[in-house]
């Protein structure tokens, strides 16, 4: 499999990136080089072989489904670019 | 270098207990040797002198009142990946501009519970992602060695190397790190120094930037094996705001140093002596095999077949799991905004703008493994071939062999800007050719200084172990480092 132009386009939209043509371009190579590099991996036999989910053998961690954090809108919002009312700000985005 | 920053963890919790110094003056020396040096190494991206000074004023009234943590009083860096709170927090990335968390990572709580005191945070590469820390937003770090008599300057390596320049040039007594791929182990290799990645699950990641979460682990950067083995038992733990901690007690790493290796297997595996590695590395290897054999371990050849496939794997299942944790940096919550026309357009300014050429190259192969039509062929076969190469180290192990011995790098430290490597990004990835398939596996890995090639610069070698047995690698470690001596680089600076 190899990646062209229009790929690198649909998947830097999807990674919601900006790229110039001359960024675009250039990926083009360095992806291609990347996929050629791993492609190898589809000559490993992996019949009857499970795909990995966790590397440690464990059960999920539970806990009771209770309210153990929270009271803390100012802390969550004092990193933001814009806020009001604890609220994020964002572009309009429903006309 | 003055007196006081050259003793290790250990030495200094000795002077402390003795009282031949306070940790205020301990702390000052730090801070000095940093305002001295920081400019020429680049390993602080900030230094936090007020804090580190409070820090160590409240750890010697504890003291004076007879409370002492493993740790009062020791001055260390952290690396720019943990959350410290009110303190920069980036991940050395221009996206995260401005970050000053509200809350504290779980490795680093459990330091400063311990008496530990903050010299402030150090450079790596951009979100964990490089093995020359070059991708840094804040610029390269400079390695305190240099070839016999070269003035170039060379990478500490990646992607802790502000945590290894920092030791290796006594800028602090010890430092946290994170490896995903060998981004502990490498840069320690490269500096002299000793560096551990603990079984995943060991340390809790609550609060450390997610780079691929199912391989960061944090560990620590020290002088030596002992240092290591202090830092480590302070910071695991087990938590419960991490479920992937695991439920184990920490064992007290520093009581397995000095026991005998009699009856232990080592095994050395063929396939990690890849062609084109240099004859020294060879040689270095084969040192250690007699170091091990002489204090009364039993060497046996074993096979770990899928070790080729490690690299491929990995360069599929990190990327994939960084596009997916890097998604949350849209310029909404935290860190860097450039305004678009619409919100889609925000977002694709933002990430533009804040993303590093390295981090867009593996948030796109990540994207692009997990689009529609691929996920079969790339994801899920990246997904099996990780269980067969941890299968090879189960059966390895099943077969009594105790530990793995191969060189921790490919080669000694390089330049920074190599042309070569700039050009072609697979190149630079080889660098963690016998460190990666350890992530993969989720097994624990230390490298220990064992020599100096040629050029005069360090060599390290790579201990595995089965899962949760650090302690038969700070056993098995610190044979070599008896054996080796340490390695510490002459002062130029």
């Amino acid at each position: 499999m190899s990646v062209d132009l229009a790929t690198v386009k649909r998947v830097a939209r999807l990674a919601r990136i900006a790229v110039t043509e001359e960024d675009a371009n250039r990926m083009v190579g360095e992806l291609n080089g990347i996929i050629n590099f791993v492609e190898q991996l589809s000559g490993v036999d992996v019949t009857g072989v499970e795909p990995m989910t966790s590397v440690t053998p464990m059960e999920m961690r539970k806990r009771a489904d209770a309210v153990t954090d929270g009271d803390k809108a100012d802390d969550i919002v004092a990193n933001a670019p814009t806020t009001d009312h604890n609220f994020f700000l964002v572009p309009k985005v429903v006309e | 270098m003055t007196e006081l920053t050259s003793l290790t963890i250990a030495e200094a919790r000795e002077k402390l207990k003795a009282k031949e110094f306070t940790s205020v003056e301990l702390t000052k020396a730090y801070l000095s040797a940093i305002d001295a040096a920081n400019s020429v190494f680049n390993a602080y991206v900030a230094v936090t002198p007020e804090k580190a000074l409070d820090m160590a004023k409240a750890s010697d009234e504890r003291r004076a009142a007879g409370t002492v943590g493993a740790l009062e009083g020791i001055p260390l860096g952290i690396k720019d990946l943990f959350a410290t709170r009110d303190v920069h927090t980036q991940a050395c990335s221009h996206i995260l501009d401005g970050f000053l968390p509200k809350y504290e990572s779980t490795v680093t709580q459990n330091l400063w519970d311990d008496g530990a005191v903050m010299l402030g945070k150090l450079n790596m590469d951009e979100f964990a992602m490089g093995s020359s820390n070059e991708t840094s937003h804040y610029g390269a770090v400079v390695n305190p060695w240099r070839a016999n008599g070269s003035n170039q300057q060379l990478v500490p390596g990646g992607s802790s190397g502000g945590s290894a320049a920092a030791v290796s040039a006594f800028l602090c007594a010890g430092a946290t790190a994170t490896d995903t791929g060998g981004s502990i182990r490498q840069p320690a290799a490269f500096t002299g120094t000793v560096g551990i990645k603990p079984t995943y699950g060991r340390c809790s990641r609550w609060g450390t930037v997610a780079f691929a979460s199912s391989l960061d682990q944090a560990g620590p950067i020290a002088r030596d094996v002992r240092d290591a083995a202090i830092m480590l038992k302070s910071m695991a733990s087990v938590d419960a705001k991490d479920t992937t901690s695991v439920d184990l007690p920490v064992p007290d790493y520093e009581a397995s140093l000095g026991q005998s290796l009699k009856g232990m297997k080592i095994g050395i595996p063929k396939e990690y002596r890849v062609e084109g590695m240099p004859e020294e590395i060879e040689k270095l290897w084969a040192q250690g095999i007699a170091w091990l054999k002489d204090a009364g371990a039993e060497i046996v050849d074993i096979t770990l077949p899928h070790t080729k496939y490690a690299l491929p794997a990995y360069y599929i299942v990190a990327p994939a799991e960084a596009s997916s944790n890097l998604a949350r940096y849209d310029g909404v919550r935290y860190g860097l905004r450039v305004d678009g026309k619409d919100i889609v357009d925000m977002y694709e300014k933002t990430r533009a703008a804040g993303f590093g050429t390295e981090v867009k190259r593996r948030i796109m192969i990540g994207t692009y493994v997990l689009s529609a039509g691929y996920y079969d062929a790339y994801y899920l076969q990246a997904q099996k071939v990780r269980t067969l190469i941890k299968r090879d180290f189960e059966i390895v192990f099943d077969a009594g062999v105790d530990a793995i011995l191969t060189p921790a790098t490919p080669s000694s430290a390089f330049g920074i800007a190599d042309e070569d490597l700039a050009s072609d990004p697979v190149k630079m990835y080889l660098n963690d050719i016998f460190t990666v398939t350890v992530n993969m596996a989720g097994l624990p890995g230390i490298a220990v200084p064992a020599g100096l090639d040629a050029k005069g610069l360090p060599l390290g070698l790579q201990l595995i172990g089965k899962p949760f047995e650090e302690e038969t690698l700070f056993r098995t470690a610190y044979v070599i480092e008896q054996a080796a001596g340490r390695f510490t680089p002459s002062k130029w600076w």
